[in-house]
């Protein structure tokens, strides 16, 4: 049989058939630009406000990234940072923060902090974004909103301090009843269940903002929902809110402070978690400011870029489950874990962030004892590693347990990039020093919470955030009542000092009081201190007057302005 | 033929109960707990917000509801983003997905056949091994290292151009599709290529061609008329789960290039343990699947000719 | 007329050799084999597939390091820098004392790898400084670089700078701060060189030397050796490879291995039985085919959860075989409807052959070479799920190494660290090819046979 006549071996066919191909090709790239003209129209009824560049500057806007969709903006109920960040520029409480972190008037112009009470006067010219003037009766309604159990609101214990909130809370009362009350329309009252100095910090955080009556009747159940159901009083609103995809807020002609909200718009566009995304649209010019990581930076000092560092607040540490049938309960088992270990060489060598400090305590460096710096008033102790120390201590542990041998610690963690890599470093670290096996469970966030709330741990790492700018924040966190103290340390000595911080007025026995609770948390070793975080971060040149906050909404835009003279 | 249809269409609705079953077992047995959050909740608060999602009923009473509420067209309300219908979030973020699906089916599709028949003309010569090496990294590299290194290149093009000559990421217009399309669609089109080239060459030595070739018919009539058509059957086969496929695969692309689609609101979800966002899109997505596979197959019917004979 | 004789109608001899065979027969088996050693592509695959397995198997004995041993002075270390390192004391936190004569930003003591500590003077103007580091020289943008400290008085005039780092060149600016911590104008610059060191209780730590006796301060030593460079934690890449080859390999080869056994069985048995029985369990199988593929992965890593300790790699495997069984069930039963008709199936049955036989000796090894093929596609497809599922987080569990984890990882630092990023894509994207090559050819080797071409 012959071999059959291959056709492709045919020049002349090859010739014809790439010449019918290439009519089909030029055929298909005109239906495909037909096809993405139609595309495009309908991608742009899906909504994706895509501002294409950072800084505007005819249109006096600037876009940014939002880590994070807010799942609502209902004041009264938000707990993650998106939504604060959002509030933070869309509302505006009694007090407020300025430009260098202090307490300045909001729609309160001036107020005062008795033993009893506080009495807020609120100014008149603070107007919702529908002309209507901000009352005192809006805080009333808003403030009972929140305790009301039917709110469900996971903060309302930040308002405990008011007389009757946690009884309201906890069904007990009605909650007509709390202790605040509008003595008129500027005129706002408010009884406390035990002397409270730092209400005026307190204020200032997004659970105490305001909500109108009126209007949140009218929302029927979806107040916070979207854009055009709330009210605004801040420097801007928002204006338009494409779910899941970005948010527009504009100049709020309202406003009463002219020394805040210098843009007309900020779009918040590009939702996204990816931080590579984020540098490169930062690269491209496309955001006007993005946070950086540490294998960030070499690029952003190629592309010399200013870049700027500040603290976030936040202190991370390795948390003890302080149960009865845990190991960690054991007092030399935990100084065992301390001393093997050093926070400098996880900050400097394993997570390489600049922005980090190795943490010393759980109160972080930045926050205010009695007239300057607690850690200056009250230093913690120094912590040395010394593993051969450890070691004895593990073999005094060993002993008092009566164990032939450890069983394997479980570590609990999160799934962040920076906690997989902690945990990664001090499950080898406490293998290579004290030879003890450390099982690492990494659980996402509501996963984390579940085990650490039921216990299923021995050792997690956790981070607490501050909620307002006082040492307090921090030191009732291992009170027995506290129901984030989820390693359940019970310790009366503990339990008696946080009163005190709580309720005395003397800002001299507070803060001992502080400093004692910092003593017990170190000869108790009830955490391991690992961090306190920071970020590095680039601004774009042009924009002006961007200010990051421990307390309050980070990024905050309030004061920023576009400038383009070159220095 | 229509009979055909209306079974496969019946075949479909019980095989979008047995996903939506299936989903909703697996689910359920997610350790952990989808209230809680980072201030911690009283007992009253907690209980709550159980009775406003109906997590309080036992677990036989919530597969009736669940299944109710489906075939009644509601996924429920998001655990996360209150308020938001579930069919909200599906209405406004599965047309992306599925437009950046299109063009990327669409690209490979035709990118696939272009270069399939290129290889199968020049076969052994200098064109076939060039496609071809382009080929074997489109199947091999992984496409999250494609889609990484795409941005960068991007960024790196646009600053030495000075302006932006394609957005690095977002959605809105035809620019924010073009590279995260091509990027979604370069594993499909190196695949497309391989099946388009072995289908083409299958043919070329094939008894009929021969015949034509014989018959005198002139060499671009058999080229069109019948290499390419019959050798497009088996990439038409594919089609169908092939844009089911890149339509759900697409959330890596989704992620990088900030593309506002559903994959990445699913990858989210899963993340925060919201459990209707994820059955929804989990049942959204195998019915889509399964309509598509149907569409495909009754599309088919109607070219290949062998099948309208059954 | 010739005269014919008995002679002439005598027999021929009878010839032994009247058809030779050409060449010796073979089975369907010998003759793929034939036909896989001649294609060159699919062979080098089948080498490469050879070298792989001995990677991962035989690997970890002749390279003996451990993938979890954290060198963390060698951090991110790309293949073929530098080793030697200097003896020095341990740390010792410094608090300024020991001011030199010199005014200005300068050194005190050694740059090492260990601390650089820096001083300054007092710059005009200022209440407070700010500390940068940076890479690069100073250019006109005045881009100073990462701010590593700041102060906000003018009686901290000392800084320790021991955040990673490298033996190169680095440029450290003051720069002057004014009362509300703004940026004034007045800095001062200088480059420093950083030396590498180490000290004898890390040395010993590493096992880089036995004996402290034998070594003091101020002695050159090599640290330890990386062939492939280090990751993010200092662990040697080469054995995280190695590592990370068992975990892929053993899910990449091991989950289809399953679901194709189960999907042979249950295919043979669907195809064989036939009837209503083959109906019903077909309709079974398209349901689990229209399960969304890589969100029923992701349900079930969730649903299945992974415990502290555990790896994740059960998980997956599991999820795999529940989900990629069907196609080959599928496959397997039309192989066994088309081979019950043939011939010599009812032949067998005529002379006797009760049924287990048939499965045995006909169905299942006819089968087998379709089976071979789907399995060696069905391999780089599970590797590319897991490698895909672990970028996204939803894969194998930290530390476990894997080979799509460290892409992850690696990709963070793309632009900066490439090797990290290189070498774990590039073995994914070799095995991968290898598999489907070697795919290629089986199918081409196995089919040509079953056609009945030349």
């Amino acid at each position: 049989m012959t071999k059959p006549v291959l056709i492709a071996n045919d020049k002349g066919f090859a010739q014809s058939a790439v010449k019918q191909l290439g009519f089909y090709a030029v055929c298909t790239i005109m239906g495909l630009a037909v096809l993405m003209y139609l595309l495009s129209l309908a991608a742009g009824n899906t909504g994706g406000g895509s501002g294409i560049s950072g800084i505007n500057v005819e249109d006096n806007s600037i876009t940014i990234t939002l880590g994070q969709e807010p799942p609502q903006l209902d004041s009264s109920r938000a707990t993650d940072a998106a939504s604060a960040s959002v509030l933070g520029h869309a509302m505006e409480g009694l007090i407020t923060y300025d430009q260098n972190n202090q307490l300045s008037p909001g729609v309160a112009e001036r107020w005062e902090i008795r033993e009893d009470g506080a009495t807020f006067w609120i100014r008149d010219d603070a107007f919702w974004n529908d002309s209507r003037p901000v009352t005192a009766h809006d805080f009333v309604f808003a403030w009972e909103r929140v305790v009301d159990p039917i709110t469900a609101s996971e903060y309302a214990f930040i308002l405990y301090p008011i007389k009757n909130a946690e009884k309201i809370n906890q069904g007990e009362l009605p909650k007509e009843t709390l202790g605040v009350h509008a003595l008129s329309d500027q005129i706002l009252e408010v009884e406390f269940e035990q002397p409270t100095p730092y209400f005026d910090k307190l204020v200032a955080f997004n659970t105490y903002y305001p909500i109108r009556e009126d209007f949140f009747e009218s929302t029927n159940g979806r107040y916070g929902a979207d854009a055009d159901m709330l009210l605004y009083n801040g420097p801007y609103m928002v204006t338009e809110w494409v779910h899941g995809s970005s948010m527009l807020w504009e100049k709020n002609p309202y406003y009463w402070n002219e020394e805040k909200g210098f843009l007309d718009k900020i779009i918040a566009s590009y939702i996204t978690t990816d931080v590579n995304t984020k540098i490169n649209l930062f690269k491209d010019g496309q955001i006007a400011d993005t946070s950086l990581v540490a294998p960030m930076l070499p690029q952003a000092m190629e592309q010399r870029w200013q870049i700027d560092r500040v603290m976030d607040g936040t202190v991370f540490f390795l948390e003890f489950n302080h149960r009865e049938e845990r190991i960690t309960s054991n007092l030399n088992f935990r100084k065992a874990l301390s001393l093997a270990q050093d926070p400098n060489e996880l900050v400097y060598k394993v997570l390489k962030e600049a922005a980090y400090l190795p943490a010393q305590s759980l109160f972080p460096v930045w926050v205010q004892g009695v007239s300057e710096q607690f850690r200056k008033e009250y230093p913690p102790r120094e912590h040395k590693i010394d593993v051969l120390k450890a070691r004895e201590y593990l073999e005094l542990a060993r002993q008092e347990l009566g164990l032939d041998e450890f069983p394997p610690i479980v570590f609990l963690t999160g799934d962040t990039p920076i906690s997989l890599l902690a945990s990664e470093y001090y499950q080898q670290l406490y293998l290579e020093n004290l030879g003890l096996e450390i099982r690492i469970d990494a659980q996402i966030f509501k996963q984390r919470l579940a085990k650490m709330t039921s216990g299923e741990f021995d050792v997690v790492m956790a981070g607490w955030a501050p909620d307002y700018f006082d040492a307090l924040t921090f030191g009732d966190l291992f009170a027995s009542w506290n129901l984030n103290n989820r390693g359940r340390y019970n310790n009366e000595e503990m339990d008696r000092m946080i009163r005190i911080a709580q309720s005395e007025l003397d800002p001299l026995i507070r803060m001992d009081a502080m400093g004692a609770i910092q003593s017990i948390i170190e000869e108790d070793v009830i955490l391991i201190p690992m961090y306190e975080r920071g970020v590095s971060f680039v601004v774009d040149p042009r924009l002006k007057g961007l200010i990051r906050r421990i307390v309050g909404p980070d990024v905050d835009y309030n004061y920023a302005y576009i400038d383009v003279s070159e220095d | 033929m229509w009979l055909y249809t209306f079974k496969r269409l019946l075949q479909g609705v019980v095989t979008v109960w047995f996903i939506a079953t299936a989903t909703f077992i697996a689910m359920h047995n997610v350790p952990g707990d989808p209230l809680l959050n980072d201030r911690a909740m009283t007992p009253e608060i907690r209980a709550n917000v159980e009775a406003k999602y109906g997590l309080d009923q036992p677990l036989a009473t919530q597969y009736f509801i669940y299944l109710r509420n489906l075939a009644q067209g509601d996924f429920g309300i998001s655990f996360t983003q209150e308020n938001r219908q579930v069919n909200d979030i599906i209405r406004e973020h599965f047309p992306v997905s599925a437009i950046l699906g299109v063009l990327a089916v669409v690209f490979a599709a035709a990118g696939g056949v272009l270069w399939g028949a290129l290889t199968a003309i020049y076969r052994n010569r200098l064109p076939d091994y060039i496609i071809m090496f382009f080929v074997i990294l489109g199947i091999s590299v992984p496409s999250f290292v494609v889609a990484a290194l795409s941005q960068v290149s991007l960024v790196n093009l646009n600053s030495l151009v000075g302006t932006t000559v394609l957005p690095v990421a977002g959605w809105g217009t035809i620019f924010h599709m073009l590279v995260p399309a091509m990027v979604l669609g370069l594993g499909t089109m190196a695949y497309l290529t391989r099946l388009m080239r072995s289908s083409m060459l299958e043919i070329i030595s094939s008894d009929f061609i021969r015949t034509a070739k014989s018959k005198g018919v002139p060499p671009a009539r058999i080229f069109t008329k019948h290499q390419l058509r019959n050798a497009i059957l088996p990439v038409v086969t594919v089609l169908g789960p092939a844009i089911a496929a890149i339509t759900t695969g697409g959330f890596v692309v989704e992620i990088v290039f900030a593309v506002p689609g559903l994959g990445r609101f699913f990858v989210e979800a899963v993340q925060q343990l919201d459990y209707t966002v994820i059955m929804g899109t989990t049942v959204f997505y195998g019915a889509f699947l399964v309509f598509m596979v149907i569409v495909v197959d009754v599309l088919y019917g109607f070219i290949d000719p062998r099948m309208s004979m059954k | 007329m010739q005269s014919l004789s008995s002679v002439d109608f005598a027999p021929i001899s009878n010839s032994q050799e009247v058809h030779g065979i050409s060449r010796p027969s073979l089975s369907y088996w010998q003759d793929a084999w034939i036909r896989l050693k001649a294609n060159k592509r699919a062979l080098m695959s089948l080498y490469i597939v050879i070298f792989l397995l001995l990677f991962t198997i035989v690997g970890p004995w002749i390279w003996r390091v451990s993938p979890a041993a954290q060198d963390l002075d060698q951090v991110s270390q790309p293949p073929g820098s530098s080793r030697v390192a200097l003896i020095v004391d341990d740390y010792t936190p410094w608090f300024g004392e020991g001011n030199s004569p010199e005014t200005g930003l300068r050194t005190f003591g050694d740059p090492t790898t260990q601390v650089v500590r820096l001083q300054w003077n007092a710059l005009p103007g200022a209440a407070g400084h700010r500390i940068y580091r940076n890479l690069f020289p100073l250019g006109p943008e005045r881009a100073y670089g990462i701010p590593i400290g700041e102060f906000f008085d003018n009686n901290t005039l000392f800084f320790e700078d021991r955040l990673d780092l490298k033996p190169q060149n680095y440029y450290y600016s003051v720069v002057a701060l004014g009362q509300f911590g703004e940026l004034l104008d007045s800095y001062e610059l200088i480059e420093v060189d950083v030396k590498r060191v180490t000290t004898i209780a890390e040395a010993l730590e590493q096992e880089l030397i036995s004996h402290t006796n034998n070594f003091q301060i101020g002695d050159a030593i090599d640290m330890a050796w990386h062939p492939l460079g280090t990751d993010y934690l200092g662990r040697d890449m080469l054995a995280r490879l190695m590592a990370g080859a068992r975990v892929s390999l053993f899910i990449g080869i091991g989950a289809p291995f399953l679901f194709v056994l189960f999907g042979v069985t249950y295919g043979s048995i669907a195809g064989f039985l036939g009837g209503k029985i083959d109906q019903v369990m077909m309709r079974f199988a398209d349901f689990v085919v229209a399960l969304p593929f890589l969100l029923f992965m992701i349900l079930f890593k969730i649903a299945f959860g992974v415990g502290p300790g555990e790896s994740g790699v059960l998980p997956m495997l599991v999820a795999l075989v529940i989900l990629m069984w069907p196609a080959t069930a599928r496959l397997v039963r039309g192989q066994i409807l088309l081979i019950r008709e043939q011939g010599y199936i009812s032949a067998s049955q005529l002379l006797g052959a009760k049924t287990p036989y048939l499965i045995l000796r006909h169905m299942i090894p006819n089968t087998l070479g379709v089976v071979l093929v789907t399995l060696t596609f069905a391999i780089p497809s599970a590797i590319f799920t897991e490698a895909f599922l672990s970028f996204i987080g939803m894969g194998v569990v930290p530390p476990t190494p894997s080979w799509g984890s460290m892409s992850n990882e690696g990709i963070k630092t793309m632009l900066t660290t490439p090797h990290e990023l290189i070498f774990p894509a590039v073995i994914i994207s070799i095995t991968v090819l290898a598999f489907n090559l070697l795919g290629d050819g089986l199918r081409d080797a196995l089919d040509a046979r079953m056609r009945n071409q030349e």
